[in-house]
């Protein structure tokens, strides 16, 4: 009989494809809308991923995300490596600082200042240059985004990227590019700058406290979070291990913008156009097909065997449907990737997905199975 | 011969009130064995009620009607239903034949809610459209067919699995003349075959040839 059911669902072709279309749609809206969002929250804290080495941030307690800068005294640096079990310590100076440009425009950059000795805290991946070359005077290194649009000149209609041997403005000072190093994209876009600690506190604006972060590996065995309860207790700073920070970070953002809503709106918007559309079209596929349930039933079928008919015909669909949709999330973020969009189909995404397309079929399914174990068998007598 | 149906003053009430419609009015029937019995009436005067009551698929209001000596009236509704796909055949006035099945799987169904294997089923179902005169039509969709040759497949249906009674709502009332004729002469041949009983709701009175007896209803009572 279950054949039967999707045999029923398949042969009646326009409500077939109207159900799959629909529910595609649901599903694509929800998978893509979903993973640009979560794109965008990883921008957020792309700074944290793209610091891979440490994994505790020390900073001052007031910070409320990575962008959030508040100096800390040299002297944060000393007392954090003084604390047993942590491998090793190093300072990160970041902020914003303007670089000027050939045709006198000012474009901020973020400014990020990393240890002199052993160049902890640099760009995760180099396109040109050695990272020592950082050692040089003046020398920074620029990340190809912002050297090929925001810091680019224009000479009429061409652009002339930044590159490497170029010299820049920062902060009213000479800076030499040696290297061209690949960032993941920011929150705000701005190009990314590195430099060495004792460098970048040259270039910034003149603050009391330029000591940023304390970036902190613990020893093996450790565990980070217990750390950095230590690292709290003892020094007054706030310690968060890496995946503290980005939630830090993304939950600042998810609370003081928009984002949610405006994604959580469109979100809901697909879910609820995929529901009222393909619950709809299920519904009417079931009246439609009323008789032969009414048949089936004056026929013995019981009204359980009925039910999983109904299911079988929801499920199918569902499935058929949420896989066309996240496959074509899939395509559109892999069409797009290289470009401005952000966009990160996580595993718990399909799930989302998933869930919420099942929902949508349980809901469609529910009205229609009351129909079907209502319908009086008698109705196959009424002509 | 061994009664099949038996209705003592058989009353169906629908609805309640001042509303209230008494679709039967005191039937008193009995059915034999291998007997085709043609229920004649006009519109609204019951016949349909009588055939559905019969049937199991409506719960009469008063009276009794045992059929092979079982009261349906008294069965839990999952016991009746498991009771109409044994013991009951169906054939209907629009054939209610699934346009998205073949006519094979269409005659199968009976089989398959049973729990019959699809293979098997379906080798029964080619044999019997043998048996109705259209062994070319296995593999086709039943709109593809004259509404005779649905007909046929209708009755294949309703004979699949081997019912004790099988029950027509107005079988050629859709049909032309020929084809009716040619519809009511399967049937006849079945019961003539079988030894089935067979009840036949109509008011078609160029079918009452091939009925074995003709009752006449008229407001919910067996007038003749």
């Amino acid at each position: 009989m279950y054949l039967i059911a999707l045999k029923m669902l398949i042969g009646d072709k326009l409500k077939y494809i109207g159900l799959i279309v629909a529910l595609s749609f649901a599903s694509f809206i929800i998978t893509q809308q979903g993973a640009i969002f979560l794109g965008i929250m990883k921008r957020t804290f792309s700074f944290i991923t793209d610091t891979s080495q440490p994994n505790i941030w020390v900073m001052d307690k007031r910070v409320q995300f990575v962008d959030d800068i508040k100096g800390m005294k040299q002297t944060a640096l000393y007392r954090v490596r003084s604390i047993d079990d942590v491998e090793w310590a190093v300072p990160m100076y970041k902020g914003l600082i303007p670089a000027r440009l050939r045709n006198g425009v000012f474009q901020s950059c973020v400014f990020v200042g990393i240890d002199d000795a052993t160049l902890i805290g640099g760009p995760p991946i180099l396109l040109e240059g050695t990272l020592d070359k950082l050692h040089f005077p003046d020398a920074v290194f620029v990340n190809k985004v912002g050297a090929d649009t925001k810091l680019a000149s224009k000479e009429g209609d061409i652009t002339i990227p930044l590159r490497v041997g170029d010299v820049m403005e920062l902060n009213d000072r000479r800076a030499y590019v040696a290297g061209i190093c690949d960032t993941s994209r920011t929150f705000q876009s701005q190009p990314v700058i590195y430099t060495t600690y004792n460098n970048a506190t040259t270039y910034a604006p003149l603050v009391r406290d330029v000591l940023s972060f304390v970036l902190v590996k613990s020893r093996s065995g450790v565990d980070p979070e217990a750390l950095c309860e230590k690292i709290t207790r003892d020094t007054g700073y706030a310690a968060y291990t890496t995946w503290q920070f980005q939630k830090l970070t993304m939950m600042y953002y998810a609370k003081n913008t928009g984002i949610v809503v405006n994604f959580g709106v469109a979100i809901i918007l697909g879910f609820i156009i995929g529901m009222a559309i393909s619950g709809q079209t299920f519904f009417n596929f079931i009246i439609d097909n009323l008789p032969y349930f009414g048949t089936f039933k004056a026929m013995g079928v019981s009204n359980t065997v009925l039910v999983k008919m109904v299911v079988l015909q929801a499920l199918m669909v569902s499935a058929i449907g949420w896989g066309i949709g996240v496959g074509a999330a899939a395509i559109f973020g892999w069409s797009l990737s290289g470009t401005e969009l952000s966009f990160s189909l996580a595993w718990w995404l399909y799930v989302l997905s998933s869930f919420s397309l099942l929902f949508i079929c349980f809901v469609g399914a529910l009205f229609s199975v009351m129909k079907v174990v209502r319908v009086d068998p008698a109705i196959v007598f009424k002509s | 011969m061994e009664t099949t149906v038996l209705c003592k003053n058989l009353k169906l009430t629908y609805g309640t009130g001042p509303t209230a419609v008494e679709a039967l009015r005191g039937i008193d029937l009995e059915v034999k064995k291998g007997e085709l019995l043609m229920l004649m009436g006009p519109s609204g005067s019951g016949k349909t009620t009588l055939v559905s009551v019969i049937a199991g698929i409506l719960t009469q209001t008063e009276g009794e009607c045992l059929i092979s000596n079982l009261d349906l009236n008294h069965m839990p509704d999952k016991e009746k239903t498991l009771y109409r796909g044994t013991h009951i055949g169906f054939v209907f006035q629009k054939y209610n034949l699934i346009p998205m099945l073949t006519t094979a799987e269409n005659i199968s169904v009976p089989l398959l809610i049973l729990g019959q294997d699809r293979k098997v089923a379906l080798e029964k179902a080619k044999k019997l459209l043998f048996e109705v005169g259209i062994p070319e039509k296995a593999d086709v969709s039943p709109v593809e067919l004259s509404g005779g040759q649905q007909q046929r497949v209708a009755i294949a249906r309703a004979l699949i699995h081997d019912p004790d009674i099988i029950v027509c709502d107005e079988p050629t009332s859709a049909l032309d003349h020929e084809s009716g004729m040619k519809v009511m002469d399967l049937l006849r041949s079945v019961i003539d075959k079988t030894g089935k009983t067979l009840i036949v709701v109509s008011h078609d009175p160029r079918i009452q040839q091939f009925a074995h007896r003709i009752v006449k209803m008229e407001d919910g009572k067996i007038v003749r």
